[in-house]
């Protein structure tokens, strides 16, 4: 078809609002990179704008000098593994059920799940239970057990399920598997894109998950990074703690805090791209009835 | 498209569960998961009417009826927290809900695939990054020494302290959430398009149809459920508002403008440790919520067809 001229007139108008989006969604990360690599006199001159003014790696050999850094970063990575087999797991073995449609009780059971997306205990409820009630307190399982399946995630792996060809399912029971295996051994693996992004999905969360560890974890050893980063943009932790020597004693030096913040959104970032088009599958199957 | 016969099972309800059963024990560890977990804490919520001590009783210990709800209904802090939520929550709802839509429109619009590609990538990214980082952005990006501040300064503007400026909290609210979630928000618009018959397009394009009218007459109403929806979920979540970030970004100089329901209980119960109170104010929010949404709900059904349930 002919572009007519008020269309080419339109495209370029949206080439530039996608490069003023672009710009606009990138220019705080490049913001904090040149903060990270640059001297203290110059951010606090306010003289950073695109890139390192007195490019100094000082701050990243601070912060990868010390030891406890490693440990917060360590307990995030294995929250995530055991966090994600949990999430993972069970919502796809609630799932699984819930998508077939000959199961009477499911008339029940879906509306019990999705019921709690629209009305939830509250924060109060859930920390008691969580903190006084189930002993919780001080232990990972705080943050690992209680958000791990989430109603919408259910619904979105149940969409997936469902939408699967029935056939194969027949074929594999016609061969003699049982339930058990026809779930482990053909929807599974016929499941990639929506197991993708579960799994995306939970790791991020758990990256990034400070409050719960702020609420449940007193410990200072097992706090994941997040957390630790918090207090380090906060300054609610002393500079000795981080070993930094900043010109203000009180405040951590802005290099400081630029510098935690790339090195913890390091992994996110550069995993990301690679994953981005199993997930962006997985919410249209999921999310598109079929 | 496939015919489907619809059999009714007319088994006994026992006989049906017994024959079943391998994928019935799927769901009894969710279900008991959902139980402890999504259910108990809503019945914890009876300490909004009992006198909560502490320790692992967590349904009280005498009953004292709607004391506590009397007692925030006179609180002039809690009811400036519940204007700064409705305030809060509706302005982000009008600025997003929109221009959410046109993104994703003009995202469909780009005919370069690669490119659509990218932008998508890079405008997903923010949804990922850990809300400590956003509110640290958020506090660098406009510190005294930061580009804003730079920038004003360079136009011969007064430098703006705008982290303990109560007047600003809305604006770096509003504006660090379409940051982070816009290119996110076109998710399920993008997937709705791609199921629109083409076939429709075409016959638009025979009668003449401009890209605007094909926009307008064609992507719009193939989106429409997907728009009500997602509209409904909005207003359901009018009385939520994003209490991570806020926790992160407001201090006692902006709670006047930024203290909301949520972070308002957070003080009263988990630093106060005024349990019982705090559970009240939270169970009013819940259920405003639950309201909320079960009306849109309605209203979507009745007016467009489409519903959540």
């Amino acid at each position: 078809m002919k572009a007519s001229s008020s269309y080419r007139v339109f495209q370029v108008f949206n080439t530039i609002i996608m490069t003023i989006v672009v710009f606009v969604t990138l220019y705080p990360f490049l913001y904090l990179l040149a903060q990270s690599f640059s001297s203290e006199a110059a951010v606090y001159a306010g003289k950073i704008s695109f890139y390192p003014i007195d490019f100094t790696s000082e701050t990243y050999k601070t912060i990868l000098g010390k030891p406890d850094f490693f440990r917060y970063y360590g307990n995030t990575i294995m929250y995530a593994v055991l966090g994600t087999l949990i999430a993972v797991g069970a919502t796809a073995v609630m799932a699984y059920p819930l998508s077939k449609e000959k199961l009477r009780l499911n008339k029940f059971f879906v509306p019990f799940v999705l019921f709690t997306m629209y009305f939830g205990g509250g924060l109060i409820p859930n920390y008691i239970l969580i903190a006084k009630s189930l002993s919780m307190k001080d232990t990972m399982w705080a943050l690992l057990i209680p958000g791990a399946i989430s109603a919408f995630n259910v619904i979105l792996m149940k969409t997936f399920f469902a939408s699967l060809p029935n056939e194969v399912e027949e074929a594999a029971k016609v061969d003699g598997l049982d339930v058990f295996g026809i779930f482990t051994r053909i929807t599974l693996p016929l499941s990639k894109p929506i197991l993708a992004t579960m799994i995306l999905f939970v790791i991020v969360g758990i990256w990034n998950d400070w409050f719960s560890a702020s609420l449940y974890l007193q410990t200072k050893e097992k706090w994941p990074v997040a957390l630790f980063l918090r207090q380090v943009i906060d300054s609610a932790i002393s500079t000795t703690e981080i070993g930094a020597n900043s010109e203000n004693t009180n405040q951590i030096a802005a290099t400081v805090k630029s510098t935690a913040m790339v090195l913890t959104s390091l992994p996110i970032i550069c995993i990301y791209p690679f994953v981005q088009k199993y997930f962006v599958q997985g919410m249209m199957i999921g999310s598109v009835k079929g | 498209m496939e015919v489907r016969k619809k059999t009714i099972d007319t088994t006994p309800l026992w006989r049906h569960v017994r024959k079943e059963w391998k994928l019935y024990s799927f769901l009894i560890i969710p279900v008991v998961y959902f139980l402890i977990f999504k259910y108990a804490p809503m019945v914890g919520n009876i300490i909004a009417f009992r006198k909560y001590r502490g320790g692992p009783d967590f349904l009280g210990t005498e009953w004292v009826g709607f004391k506590y709800f009397k007692m925030f209904m006179d609180d002039p802090t809690f009811w400036r927290a519940f204007r700064n939520n409705l305030v809060l929550s509706i302005t982000y709802l009008l600025f997003r809900f929109p221009l959410t839509l046109i993104f994703a429109l003009l995202l469909n619009e780009i005919r370069t695939i690669r490119m659509k590609k990218f932008v998508q990538t890079v405008s997903y990214l923010p949804h990922f990054i850990s809300m400590v980082i956003v509110a640290g952005m958020v506090k660098e990006i406009l510190s005294q020494t930061g580009p804003v501040n730079a920038l004003l300064a360079h136009f011969g503007f007064d430098k703006i302290q705008f982290i303990s400026l109560p007047h600003w909290f809305p604006a770096i609210y509003v504006s660090s959430g379409l940051w982070q979630g816009l290119g996110w928000g076109t998710i399920l618009y993008l997937a709705a398009m791609t199921s629109i018959n083409t076939e429709l397009y075409e016959a638009a394009r025979i009668d003449g149809a401009s890209r605007f009218r094909l926009a307008w007459h064609v992507t719009i109403p193939g989106i429409l459920p997907t728009i009500m929806t997602l509209l409904v979920l909005d207003i359901g979540g009018i009385m939520g508002s994003n209490f991570e970030k806020i926790l992160l970004l407001y201090n006692p100089l902006t709670y006047e403008t930024a203290d909301v329901i949520s972070t308002y209980v957070y003080r009263m119960g988990i630093t106060g440790g005024n349990f019982s109170y705090a559970t009240a104010v939270g169970l009013f929010e819940g259920i405003i919520g639950l309201i909320l949404v079960t009306t849109a709900n309605a209203i979507s059904k009745k007016t467009t067809k489409t519903s959540l349930w």
